[in-house]
């Protein structure tokens, strides 16, 4: 199964100057995704996750264009070729 | 009541008026538009630019800060010889060369709880140019209690990002971001750097969907999150929902403006007191002590290697503020150590970690090198 993470530059300091994660585990749903995320840059995960595992409230993961806050959240599944964009608040001007 | 167009303007717009879905009637709708840009910065140069050369009738412009050179490297509405002046005078005087025809109404002060829905009420659109947390929201909220659409743009470094809430059916900035970031997570254009030209792309984006508002042509960003990477010159759109739950245009729960500094945790008010509580040594008492040979101390730089390569102190050992947990053991606990960076930030926060870690005698440069530069040696840049 491949998924694919693109991540803002925003987290690039955090991500090893990466800015998309090609994983090929099975990642069923978004959670899944997340934590093998997780598992090989924890300090990108550690900005999009709190403690308690719930996604931050300024930051947006998309599968697609879609928003997970309007599928099922953290539970929202994946299909093999998934893109998941990360999008957190910024506020320059 | 359709204002007419002079011969003066329709020389001037004949552009806009041969072209299809605008002609004289969309001219006359631009003239007599109402547009509110809150903030005449990196996002705001571009935006009253391109709507004054429009011919958009009435621009309020609401700002309080003063020109500064480092400004200039994005904010083109300003200029070297308007360095120390108004942004708002600055503005008005550029404006008014561009477009004689458009009226700009300003505002010197802070858009607030106590002022916006006054302010707000008596445009047709705002366009948010602001560069902090607090005014978004506030602005998100005022624009939702009025009904007026709010032309989102705002950017980091080489990110952007722009759409449009505030429309009947769409979503506000709340249903997108229910929650601003802890504060001080996200750096500012001062602390983080930004790419010059990006609030130009993202700027002229927000007067694009502005005119097309008025206008009433072509789909706007209204349930679209344009995302724009300058580095890779790629644009994505996301779709953006009207969330029911959202507390201000969905349950509509928020009936009045609040203390949104609060809502945000203000990082200018947190900061100090986060400084005020580690030991410090000002500049002055740092440069008696280098000069007089004390080697007594380690004075270790937290800046980024890029910051390094701008100024730097003599004798100072560089180890980024992210390498100081794994460089720690390279420390000597018993020395005394002076930690500095730009403003005096970081260095409170490395300060505190190595108390934590055991490092008793760590003290703070009291306002970084930008202070060393203005009080020890002007011959320092300040960045």
């Amino acid at each position: 199964m491949a998924i694919s993470i693109v991540l803002p530059r925003a987290l690039h300091q955090y991500a090893r100057g990466t800015n998309v994660v090609s994983l090929d585990e099975p990642c069923p749903t978004v959670a899944d995704a997340l934590a093998s995320l997780a598992a090989r840059l924890p300090a990108v995960t550690d900005r999009v996750l709190t403690e308690q595992g719930e996604l931050r409230p300024h930051v947006n993961v998309f599968v697609g264009t879609e928003s997970v806050r309007f599928l099922d959240g953290l539970e929202t599944e994946l299909a093999d070729g998934s893109t998941l964009t990360i999008v957190p608040a910024v506020s320059g001007g | 009541m359709t204002p007419t167009l002079t011969t003066d303007e329709i020389q001037r717009y004949s552009r806009h008026l041969i072209l299809p879905d605008v002609g004289v009637e969309g001219q006359q709708k631009l003239k007599a538009a109402r547009v509110l840009i809150v903030g005449a910065g990196g996002l705001g140069s571009p935006v009253a630019l391109y709507l004054a050369a429009a011919g958009v009738g009435t621009l309020g412009l609401i700002d309080f800060d003063v020109v500064d050179v480092s400004n200039l490297q994005r904010q083109i509405l300003h200029g070297t010889k308007d360095v120390g002046r108004s942004k708002l005078e600055s503005a008005r005087a550029r404006l008014h060369d561009v477009n004689p025809h458009v009226r700009v109404e300003t505002y010197e002060t802070r858009l607030t709880s106590a002022n916006a829905l006054e302010i707000i009420r008596g445009y047709d659109i705002v366009v948010d140019g602001t560069d902090n947390f607090a005014t978004r929201y506030l602005t998100n909220d005022a624009c939702v209690l009025l009904g007026k659409p709010n032309v989102y743009g705002s950017i980091f470094r080489f990110e952007g990002q722009a759409s449009v809430f505030g429309m009947a059916d769409g979503p506000c900035y709340r249903c997108l971001f229910p929650e601003p970031p802890p504060p001080g997570s996200v750096p500012s254009c001062a602390e983080g750097g930004v790419f010059g030209v990006l609030p130009g792309i993202v700027g002229t984006i927000q007067a694009t969907e502005t005119i097309k508002l008025i206008l009433g042509i072509g789909e706007t960003l209204a349930g679209r999150l344009l995302l724009i990477d300058a580095q890779s010159m790629q644009f994505r759109a996301m779709t953006l929902r009207k969330d029911p739950a959202c507390p201000a245009c969905g349950t509509r729960t928020i009936t009045a403006l609040i203390d949104y500094d609060e809502f945000c945790g203000t990082p200018g008010a947190d900061a100090m007191d986060d400084i005020d509580d580690v030991l410090e040594i000002t500049p002055r008492e740092l440069a008696a002590r280098l000069s007089g040979g004390d080697d007594s101390f380690d004075l270790i730089d937290v800046r980024e290697p890029y910051e390094w390569a701008i100024a730097r102190i003599d004798g100072a050992r560089l180890i980024p503020l992210g390498q100081v947990p794994k460089l720690l053991s390279s420390l000597d606990k018993t020395r005394e150590i002076v930690v500095m960076c730009r403003s005096g930030v970081r260095s409170a926060d490395a300060v505190r970690f190595m108390q934590s870690q055991g490092f008793a005698r760590v003290r703070n440069l009291a306002g970084g090198i930008l202070r060393w530069s203005s009080d020890v040696d002007p011959r320092v840049p300040r960045y």
